[in-house]
């Protein structure tokens, strides 16, 4: 079997991961912060060390700025409904992922409008039309880091000093980059990342986080979750601190504890080591796939400029069938379709019928890579007949 | 008066927070239950030696740690 679906999840996980979650369950299991004996303490305890593992990773000043949630999706919607009052504008681009544009979408129903800036077709984005799209109204930038569908990788450095001199926050949601894009909040100029921890950072399902940055005025967050924190438990009102204010109920504490144990992994191999394999991947797949007739292959076609994401199509053969025919006669498994961004495919020329996306990951090997390309070759030569 | 005193904190993250703080500053604390007369709250807060305790609150403050407050125990 040949696993070439990294993008929807990363599989297999970080070694160790297994182990910690075990190690959790059997060991300790208790409710962090929730108690005051020994497990409850300890469960704490894992807990905060993964807090300083994510801001270690994430260049986050403060560790009590990141708040858990149960996936990247989870935390857009905290970030989004946190900030954004009616009246409010937004500026977000036509490659996000449906975990924006959904509640985006929701959120035009209370009063708050959006624009969505038109990347190009390969989806990349001149920050130029970001700046062109801010109103008086504009509260916010909210933009993915890359295409979930092309890997296209978005300037948000560039978007960031945009909303520097406009005042505004910007929100970048990394569920593609987190664990393989290199990511740093203070010099990428990010106020809030969202992030999951089971794609490139190689956790489990359940885990995945918001950075709150400095900029961020925490007082005026509306928390759109309020119960248990363990804190202030006579009132029966939010607590105002973070982590508490946005994260409450009992964590995915054995997720969290196997989470750690992948970003002690990833640290100890370094993000730019896992990059350059993701982008040998990117570069060698890129070569063997334009090379063969028939084919179409979206995005910007330069291992530099994207995340190691690749779609394509074969002409003559729906996505539907290249994919189910790659599983069954070859055991390759990828994921097609429109993945759960049609305003992508729409800016590729690829709506509604969508495509194919192999998305190879740091376990991925050239054996792999080969094997795929020639199995794309082999269907895209009977497709022709 | 006993020679420990109890700091509290607004979030168990912080308390967290604060013994990996005294860690690193290789200054003793332990992590004990909050007692029921200071506060209402669930979780745990920390404790140290009274004579640490100026110094204690002196690191919070200069890592911008916030606590809520400071009891000696009886």
């Amino acid at each position: 079997m040949i696993y070439l679906d990294n993008a929807a999840t990363s599989w297999p996980k970080a070694p160790g991961v297994t182990d910690a979650i075990t190690r959790f369950l059997n060991d300790t299991g208790a409710n962090p912060g929730r108690s005051g004996h020994s497990l409850s303490i300890e469960a704490a305890r894992v807990v905060a060390t993964v807090r300083e593992q994510v801001a270690a990773l994430m260049g986050a000043p403060d560790p009590l700025q990141v708040v858990f949630t149960l996936n990247v999706t989870h935390a857009i919607n905290i970030a989004l409904q946190g900030i954004l009052r009616p009246g409010n504008h937004v500026v977000t681009t036509s490659v996000e992922h449906n975990s924006m544009m959904r509640p985006l979408t929701a959120l035009s129903d209370r009063g708050v409008s959006f624009t969505a800036v038109a990347c190009a077709p390969d989806g990349s984005l001149d920050p130029a039309l970001i700046q062109a799209a801010i109103r008086p109204e504009t509260v916010l930038i909210a933009v993915t880091h890359a295409s979930n569908v092309l890997g296209t990788l978005l300037p948000i450095r560039s978007i960031g000093e945009i909303a520097r001199e406009h005042g505004l926050l910007i929100l970048v949601d990394a569920a593609s980059t987190a664990g393989c894009v290199p990511i740093d909040l203070i010099n990428d100029t990010i106020d809030l990342l969202a992030f999951t921890g089971h794609k490139a950072l190689l956790g489990p399902t359940g885990t995945g986080g918001l950075i709150i940055g400095p900029r961020v005025n925490t007082s005026e967050l509306q928390p759109v979750f309020q119960g248990g924190t363990g804190s202030r438990s006579a009132t029966e009102t939010q607590p105002p601190m973070l982590p508490d204010l946005l994260e409450c109920g009992t964590l995915n504490t054995a997720g969290l504890a196997g989470l750690g144990a992948a970003l002690s992994w990833i640290t100890t191999q370094g993000i730019s080591c896992i990059q350059q394999t993701c982008r040998a991947h990117t570069t060698m797949l890129l070569e063997r796939l334009l090379a063969i007739d028939g084919i179409t292959v979206y995005g910007p076609l330069d291992a530099n400029l994207q995340t190691a994401t690749l779609a394509f199509n074969i002409r003559g053969m729906s996505p539907s069938q290249t994919g189910q025919t790659l599983d069954e006669r070859y055991g390759i498994l990828c994921r097609v379709g429109l993945h759960c961004a049609p305003r992508a495919h729409d800016t590729v020329g690829t709506f509604p019928d969508g495509c194919v996306r192999f998305s190879p990951g740091v376990f991925t090997t050239s054996e792999d890579v080969t094997a795929a390309a020639d199995a794309v070759c082999c269907l895209a030569g009977e497709a022709a007949q | 008066m006993s020679d420990h005193c109890v700091i509290l904190f607004p979030t168990s993250a912080h308390v967290m927070r604060a013994e990996k703080l005294l860690q690193e500053a290789a200054i003793s604390c332990r992590l004990i239950p909050v007692p029921r007369h200071l506060s209402s709250d669930c979780g745990f807060c920390l404790e140290v030696k009274y004579c640490d305790c100026a110094n204690v609150c002196a690191l919070f403050d200069d890592k911008k740690l916030i606590y809520d407050e400071t009891a000696r125990l009886t």
